[in-house]
């Protein structure tokens, strides 16, 4: 399986056999080319998407040792993302499918976090977490393609509120990892931000809020509180993450947690995860750190389950730039 | 020129909810103030107020979110990213401006020389306690 990753900002191709044996995932990064301007550019992640995807491909293929006829079939993320570069690896996936006589799989973005914390496993049921820059949602998992959304935010999602938070305390981009960093000398305590609908009773994540009241904040303290908001911040955010999680898998009595995307690589996320499941005696699973972030491997994944059962896409289907888990 | 004093989100929801039912097709809203002034609350209206059942969520990582299934198509952008009017140019702002919906832009104030001149403009200022007060030029 040959899989292309273009939905955001990261370029991605990943060769998997089988259902877990990961032959090669490159991931061509733009951070760098980002960090001048702050934040993801569409326009200039679909250019580089199209000078960069065809090199990865080769790359990709001698990492693999394989060719490309050995390729049994070609996946591609077809949404949700940005138009400009969903295009652009669902077309070049297609182009392969097409001129080498092989199945082509669309494949939603979001499955993709959704099961890469299953990654060369069974999928079994579970409560499920995607946190990243785009998404925040909160999914009961029964088995592959049987999935039911619980909750979702309502606004930002918890890595955009970290971006947006970092920006406003003039932090390098991406503001998350720099967060995270800074937290650990900083005390938790020290301000008291909002845990947004935490208990709304529903599953619902509101990320807004908490934003404002650091923007709110800031012009009242000196630069060298930084540490502190970084911690405070970050405790609010992941005390709704965690708490909401566990309340999930107690009602619909799930013995296992699972946490991917890109916000599930901040220490203290994992950390207060790993707490409140041993408390609770539940299982854990959080998807490996190279997992985490937009890649391909987790692409292929899915793409691997839906050609084990025999599934694949017409070479007509579209990408949608709001396609959903759940229709 | 409309201007309220919004005691709460759900104000100035209610607000955008209200300004939905005059908008007409072609219609730009360009959106004015601070980061947490309000902005993707009253867009979260206006989509209410369209009749489109879609959850309305920040477009800040994505640029822009197209709604639809509602009286007019919604096209909402966010510039709280971009960097230069060229970045606003190529992610295709004119084929919405000129397109079949409602486009409402938020932070079109750091690229007015490219919001049309029949756009309206609603502007978010913080006031005491909390408050905030709206301006809507229609």
């Amino acid at each position: 399986m040959l899989a292309i990753e273009t939905s955001c900002d990261e370029t991605a191709v990943a060769i998997l056999r089988g259902n877990g044996k990961l032959l090669a995932s490159e991931v061509a990064s733009q951070v760098t080319l980002h960090q001048a301007y702050g934040g993801v550019v569409p326009e200039v992640a679909s250019r580089h998407h199209l000078t960069q995807l065809r090199p990865l491909i080769d790359f990709a293929l001698s990492r693999a040792e394989v060719e490309l006829k050995e390729i049994d079939a070609f996946a591609a993320t077809s949404g949700p993302g940005l138009a400009t570069s969903l295009m652009i690896g669902a077309s070049a996936a297609k182009g392969l499918a097409l001129s080498l006589r092989k199945p082509f799989l669309a494949i939603n973005h979001i499955e993709g976090h959704l099961l890469s914390p299953f990654f060369g496993c069974e999928i079994v049921p579970c409560i499920a977490l995607v946190v990243s820059g785009g998404h925040t949602l909160l999914v009961e998992i029964e088995s592959f393609a049987n999935y039911r959304l619980l909750g979702q935010t309502r606004d930002d999602a918890a890595g955009e509120a970290f971006d947006k938070v970092g920006k406003l305390l003039q932090l390098p981009y991406p503001g998350g990892p720099e967060i995270d960093r800074r937290a650990r000398d900083g005390d938790p305590m020290r301000f008291d931000f909002p845990r947004s609908m935490l208990h709304s009773g529903d599953f619902n994540f509101s990320f807004s809020g908490l934003k404002t009241s650091v923007r709110y904040l800031l012009p009242k303290l000196d630069r060298d509180c930084t540490n502190d908001v970084c911690a405070s911040f970050q405790e609010a955010v992941v005390d709704v993450l965690v708490s909401k999680t566990m309340a999930a898998a107690k009602s619909h009595g799930k013995r296992l947690v699972t946490v991917s995307g890109g916000v599930s690589c901040n220490s203290r996320l994992r950390e207060k995860f790993k707490a409140a499941c041993a408390e609770n005696g539940i299982e854990l699973l959080i998807a490996e750190p190279k997992l985490c972030t937009d890649n391909a491997a987790m692409i292929a994944f899915v793409a691997a389950q839906k050609f084990a059962r025999g599934e694949s896409s017409p070479l007509s289907a579209d990408i949608d730039p709001n396609l959903r888990l759940v229709a | 020129m409309a201007s309220i004093i919004s005691h709460s989100p759900q104000e100035t929801f209610d607000f955008g909810a209200k300004i939905a039912t005059q908008l007409r097709q072609g219609d730009v809203l360009a959106l004015a103030g601070d980061l947490g002034a309000g902005k993707t609350h009253f867009v979260k209206g206006l989509a209410r107020g369209l009749g489109i059942e879609n959850e309305v969520t920040s477009p800040t990582f994505t640029l822009i979110h197209e709604y639809r299934g509602g009286r007019l198509p919604l096209y909402h952008i966010d510039c709280y990213r971009l960097e230069s009017t060229q970045e606003l140019a190529e992610i295709g702002l004119d084929e919405y401006l000129g397109a079949d919906g409602v486009t409402a832009i938020e932070w079109a104030d750091k690229f007015a020389e490219l919001i049309p001149d029949d756009a309206k403009w609603i502007r978010f200022f913080a006031r005491e306690n909390d408050t905030r007060e709206i301006e809507a030029a229609l």
